[in-house]
């Protein structure tokens, strides 16, 4: 089952008899193996990685940094769900560290971005403070460098 | 000048010329094509490793190492022989590195051969083997292996080669070109064919990470071979470390000593940032190796698969990463298919009969490139074979 993820998760777009034919496993087996980790939620959903700066699509990034106080039996589980509904929250995670809740926060100007911090974010009640920190330049994303990198040339024939 | 007129000494011009040359000079005029015809990983050198030897260079390690290459490294690599096949080598006396295992080759025979003393090599086997015997002044004693094997040497078959003048057998597994592993138990029976003759073994096996779904057994690491083995191995393969000719051997002191003492005159050492990537590869590489194991072995079932489904049936290889598949079915001979997939269709392959006689009727396809080459490669084989079997 792993290795089928591990396929997917690296190209979603790696049809179940080219997974069979990789893994030495049936189309069956493929097929329902990954039917069963669509159902139970193994894999959330397929998407793309794209570099958007090459379409000159303007998107802002920040990392919002957020102290939290703890609520009694929910710990931090009921303020990140608050903040994780909202959808301009790409991702929300707990960190160890100076603070709590790191959110990645996708919007498409500057304004929109502070806006939503300042607005939404900051506000709640347990929340204690937020650092934004915008994101100035994408050099990795999701384990794919997105400068174009050369590629090595290989003598074509060696024994 | 020799009674024949010639620069070049008897010894030079007994070796053949490598039968791939002329496919050097189609290439060099060619675009668009897609090569199975390498022995090397596609993958960099990983970038942990890259990044070790770069930092050698800033903190100034260019000079000579000790000629048995740095101590450091002979000690990690004592206990990762020891660790990974229980075989405790002194790395002050047993252990040498090698400016790649070609060197290694080169040095196991020139180090045990006289004039005229045989060594018993299987066929197809790498293609050094063959001439360094004959530069070392060695008579070579081929022992054909074949498809209904799996083109696995069989002890039976050496022992009937086996002459008063014979020094030593030489094998080379996990194999290139066919990808065959050696099971153990046929390895037992070659070492008792060495103890019985008296024999020493030189075995390469630098493709010893890269199996599927076997075990590699060290021949060295048997009852007994040890003090017999002459062990060649190196970093190209495993960690995709081709460039940076990096090697060892391990052996008993009497046979590493005379080993140095012919690398110390020729070579001095290997490379020194080489060796100091060498170091974080044994260090901390493991996980690297894992990951481009598990990614061959995706690779090696496509190409498997896709080859049969051409109709050039091949068995399963379990090692190094290489096919073999037979090309008798379209009655070229294995030059005549590599040359005319070349021009036609725009695939290199090596000819399996530039790895001994044996490997005529197959060719060699490596896997060590992307699943998009593969596919693309295995659809123009497909046309290649279609067009070649209506004839």
């Amino acid at each position: 089952m792993k290795e089928i993820l591990r396929i997917l998760e690296r190209d979603a777009r790696t049809t179940p008899q080219q997974i069979a034919t990789r893994t030495g496993k049936s189309l069956s087996q493929v097929k329902r193996a990954i039917k069963k980790a669509e159902g139970d939620r193994t894999i959330l959903k397929y998407k793309t990685v794209i570099n958007w700066d090459r379409v000159g699509e303007e998107q802002v990034w920040a990392l919002v940094e957020v102290k939290v106080v703890p609520q009694r039996d929910v710990g931090f589980d009921a303020i990140a769900e608050r903040i994780y509904r909202f959808p301009e929250a790409r991702s929300v995670y707990l960190v160890s560290g100076t603070y709590d809740l790191a959110v990645l926060v996708v919007g498409s100007t500057m304004q929109e971005v502070a806006g939503f911090v300042s607005q939404k974010l900051a506000p709640l009640e347990s929340v204690q403070g937020t650092v934004t920190h915008f994101l100035l330049k994408r050099y990795k994303e999701d384990g794919e460098i997105l400068g174009v990198e050369e590629r090595p040339k290989r003598v074509p024939l060696m024994p | 000048m020799n009674p024949e007129g010639s620069p070049i000494s008897r010894r030079v011009r007994e070796v053949s010329p490598s039968g791939i040359r002329r496919f050097f000079d189609l290439l060099a005029s060619m675009e668009g094509v897609i090569s199975l015809g390498v022995g090397e990983p596609d993958f960099v050198t990983p970038w942990r490793i890259r990044e070790a030897g770069i930092y050698s260079l800033e903190r100034g390690y260019t000079s000579y190492t000790s000629n048995y290459g740095l101590l450091e490294l002979r000690e990690e690599l004592a206990s990762y022989l020891a660790g990974r096949y229980g075989i405790s080598y002194d790395p002050h006396r047993e252990l040498l590195i090698t400016v790649g295992v070609s060197e290694g080759i080169d040095l196991a025979l020139r180090a045990v051969l006289d004039p005229g003393d045989e060594v018993i090599i299987h066929d197809p086997s790498y293609v050094s083997y063959v001439p360094c015997t004959v530069l070392a002044g060695g008579v070579f004693v081929p022992v054909p292996t074949n498809i209904e094997n799996d083109f696995r040497v069989r002890a039976q078959d050496i022992e009937k080669r086996i002459t008063p003048k014979t020094k030593a057998i030489l094998l080379g597994y996990p194999n290139n070109p066919t990808g065959a592993v050696m099971d153990r138990e046929e390895l037992v029976k070659i070492a008792q064919v060495a103890q019985r003759h008296n024999l020493l073994v030189i075995s390469d096996e630098v493709y010893d990470r890269l199996v599927y779904g076997v075990e590699h057994t060290c021949f060295a690491s048997l009852p007994g071979m040890k003090e017999r083995t002459i062990l060649l191995s190196g970093f190209s393969k495993a960690y995709a470390m081709t460039g940076w000719r990096i090697g060892y051997a391990a052996a008993r002191e009497e046979i590493i000593e005379a080993m140095m003492k012919i690398h110390q005159y020729t070579m001095m050492c290997a490379p020194t940032m080489g060796q100091m990537a060498a170091l974080e590869a044994l260090r901390a590489g493991d996980a690297d190796v894992e990951q481009m194991v598990a990614e061959y072995d995706q690779r090696r079932r496509i190409m498997v698969k896709g080859l049969n489904d051409i109709g050039l049936t091949c068995f399963e290889p379990r090692g190094a990463f290489y096919t073999f598949p037979s090309i008798k079915g379209t009655g070229l001979s294995s030059e005549e298919f590599a040359e005319r997939l070349l021009l036609e269709d725009k695939v290199a392959v090596v000819p399996g009969s530039t790895f001994g006689q044996c490997g005529e009727g197959y060719i060699r396809c490596c896997y060590a490139t992307s699943l998009v080459e593969i596919e693309e490669a295995l659809e123009r084989m497909a046309r290649f074979v279609k067009r070649h079997q209506a004839r």
